[in-house]
């Protein structure tokens, strides 16, 4: 699977989201990307793409587009 | 209860939030004053709380002016208020400006920036005991109509217990990290507000950037957080992190791991900050015990010593006392923070002390030979979900409206839902976050072929895997 699939399916698992609305997603625009839903998207990632974020990733990643800028930055091609 | 702070401390600034609005205890009083002119007597008010100015004036005028408030979540859901409001019926409700057309009976009569206080159609008179000061949930997320009935003489005696041990003087500028509507959170603010410190609001998340901005441009001198606070705390490198102004974190709501509780200790203690691990409950209006900082990494996994005024016993289910260390009885507590009560109706307001400062609080303990309690157990079927306690079997009966049967057990954050109907897990899931509006992370849905009961029907919750 390449990273841009796997990424988009930890969104549609962690968010209980449909295919088609997960690149619409920012934080806090559905009730499971709470700060519970965010823990758990920062851990499967993390998990998935074998990293580590620091804290200014973890609070600057506010939406599915922003979080793949954040995974390039970390090295991940996506 | 807060009038020698807004005398002694006028000047001082008793709140900044992250909006950049800043009040005196001058400017909270007259604020406080303008929204009692328009109530002007002794009646029900549901207090709708946020993190925010709006939220906290109210608050502190209702209390200051013997008016009661139920303290809710503001974001609680359209049905669950009222069902509320139709039990309870209060005169007042103060609540966010963009909620205001949710309740029927109701018009609105004043607005104060965001929020709006609107009144009863009906002449309501409901008797309210002389001692009452406010009301708080039990259960944030089930709805639940029961609610613990807390006296002044409960909120400032446990307010001053706090302000004792934690040594809070009116330099200390703790951050909102908990709502006002939750006894650990109110706790923070009327710990605070009596000594004449500063609150710094904000209904900011963790996970926000301009959340750690509002910390390090105020700094903050404090932090409070529920077991799961902490784990953000972990993951978000909390421990790389340079915070100077910092100086004590303090943790309740339920129990933290070992692990957290040694790695937060041996941080704060290479960094000259304060941890403290403290016990609590709403029935006690917010506190029972603390483990005193310096002896965490000596004392890990203990709730302490009872708080400035307080006393533990334990009981053994003869009811006869414990005073051997290393037995396991129930907690007893006794204090003058031990609320009158419960109310299940608006009749129930009258009601004056059921407990007599004495609260039995359902939890299994130990002593050990320093009189350090330890929390070994629970009698009650609940389980505690990021610090609110969530009761099993108002769980179940929610589940009962939608599927025809269901056991829920769990452990502290994770709640495993047993099933009959094959096929309906992501449904259930589904259903029951949105009802209690908890993550769905939450739920573990599993399908069995029927719920193992006994003879008189009623659910054997051992046999059940967790």
């Amino acid at each position: 699977m390449n990273n841009i699939k796997k990424y988009k399916k930890i969104f549609i698992e962690t968010f209980n989201a449909k295919e088609n609305e997960v690149c619409q997603l920012t934080y806090q625009s559905t009730p499971e990307w709470d700060s519970v839903g965010h823990m758990n998207l920062i851990t499967a990632l993390e998990e998935n793409f074998d990293l580590m974020f620091e804290t200014d990733d973890i609070v600057d990643f506010n939406s599915y587009e922003k979080g793949i800028e954040i995974l390039r930055k970390n090295g991940i091609e996506i | 209860m807060f009038t020698d702070s807004i005398k002694n401390f006028s000047k001082h600034k008793a709140v900044v939030t992250d909006l950049g609005q800043q009040l005196t205890y001058h400017e909270l009083h007259g604020q406080a004053s303008q929204l009692f002119e328009k109530v002007r007597e002794r009646c029900l008010v549901f207090c709708l709380c946020k993190n925010c100015v709006e939220s906290l004036v109210g608050y502190v005028s209702f209390l200051s002016n013997r008016i009661v408030p139920v303290m809710l979540d503001a974001s609680l859901k359209e049905e669950m208020l009222n069902g509320l409001v139709e039990i309870y019926k209060p005169r007042y409700v103060w609540l966010p400006i963009e909620r205001c057309n949710e309740l029927k009976e109701y018009y609105s009569m004043y607005s104060q920036n965001e929020y709006v206080l609107l009144r009863s159609k009906l002449h309501l008179n409901a008797e309210i005991h002389d001692s009452l000061a406010l009301l708080l949930t039990t259960s944030g997320s089930t709805g639940s109509p029961k609610l613990v009935r807390l006296s002044y003489e409960n909120v400032f005696s446990n307010a001053r217990s706090i302000a004792m041990y934690l040594s809070i003087n009116p330099d200390e500028r703790p951050i909102t990290t908990l709502p006002m509507h939750y006894t650990f959170g109110l706790s923070v603010i009327n710990s605070h507000l009596i000594q004449g410190a500063t609150i710094l609001l904000t209904d900011r998340s963790l996970m926000e950037k301009e959340f750690w901005q509002f910390l390090k441009n105020e700094k903050a001198t404090s932090l409070s957080g529920v077991p799961y606070t902490y784990e953000i705390l972990k993951k978000l490198r909390f421990f790389k992190m340079d915070l100077p102004s910092l100086r004590t974190l303090t943790q309740a709501g339920g129990r933290l791991s070992i692990e957290l509780q040694k790695e937060f200790a041996e941080y704060c203690l290479a960094k000259n900050k304060r941890f403290f691990v403290m016990y609590g409950q709403t029935e006690a209006t917010a506190r029972m015990s603390y483990l005193p900082y310096e002896r965490v990494l000596e004392k890990l996994g203990s709730i302490g010593i009872a708080i400035p005024g307080g006393e533990f016993s334990l009981k053994d289910e003869n009811g006869i006392l414990i005073t051997e260390s290393g037995r396991s009885g129930e907690l007893v507590y006794k204090g003058s923070n031990v609320s009158l009560g419960y109310a299940e109706s608006a009749d129930d307001l009258k009601k004056g002390d059921d407990n007599n400062g004495i609260l039995y609080t359902g939890d299994i303990s130990q002593r050990d030979n320093d009189n350090f309690f330890y929390i070994v157990g629970r009698e009650k079927r609940f389980i505690k979900v990021f610090g609110n306690r969530v009761n099993l079997d108002e769980t179940e009966q929610l589940l009962k409206s939608f599927i025809t049967d269901c056991a829920c057990i769990g452990t502290d954050d994770h709640m495993v839902i047993y099933i009959t109907e094959n096929g309906r897990e992501e449904d259930v899931k589904k259903f029951i976050s949105a009802k209690t509006g908890l993550n769905h992370s939450v739920f573990d849905i599993r399908y069995c072929e029927s719920i193992p009961k006994n003879s008189s029907g009623k659910t054997l919750y051992t046999n059940l895997a967790l």
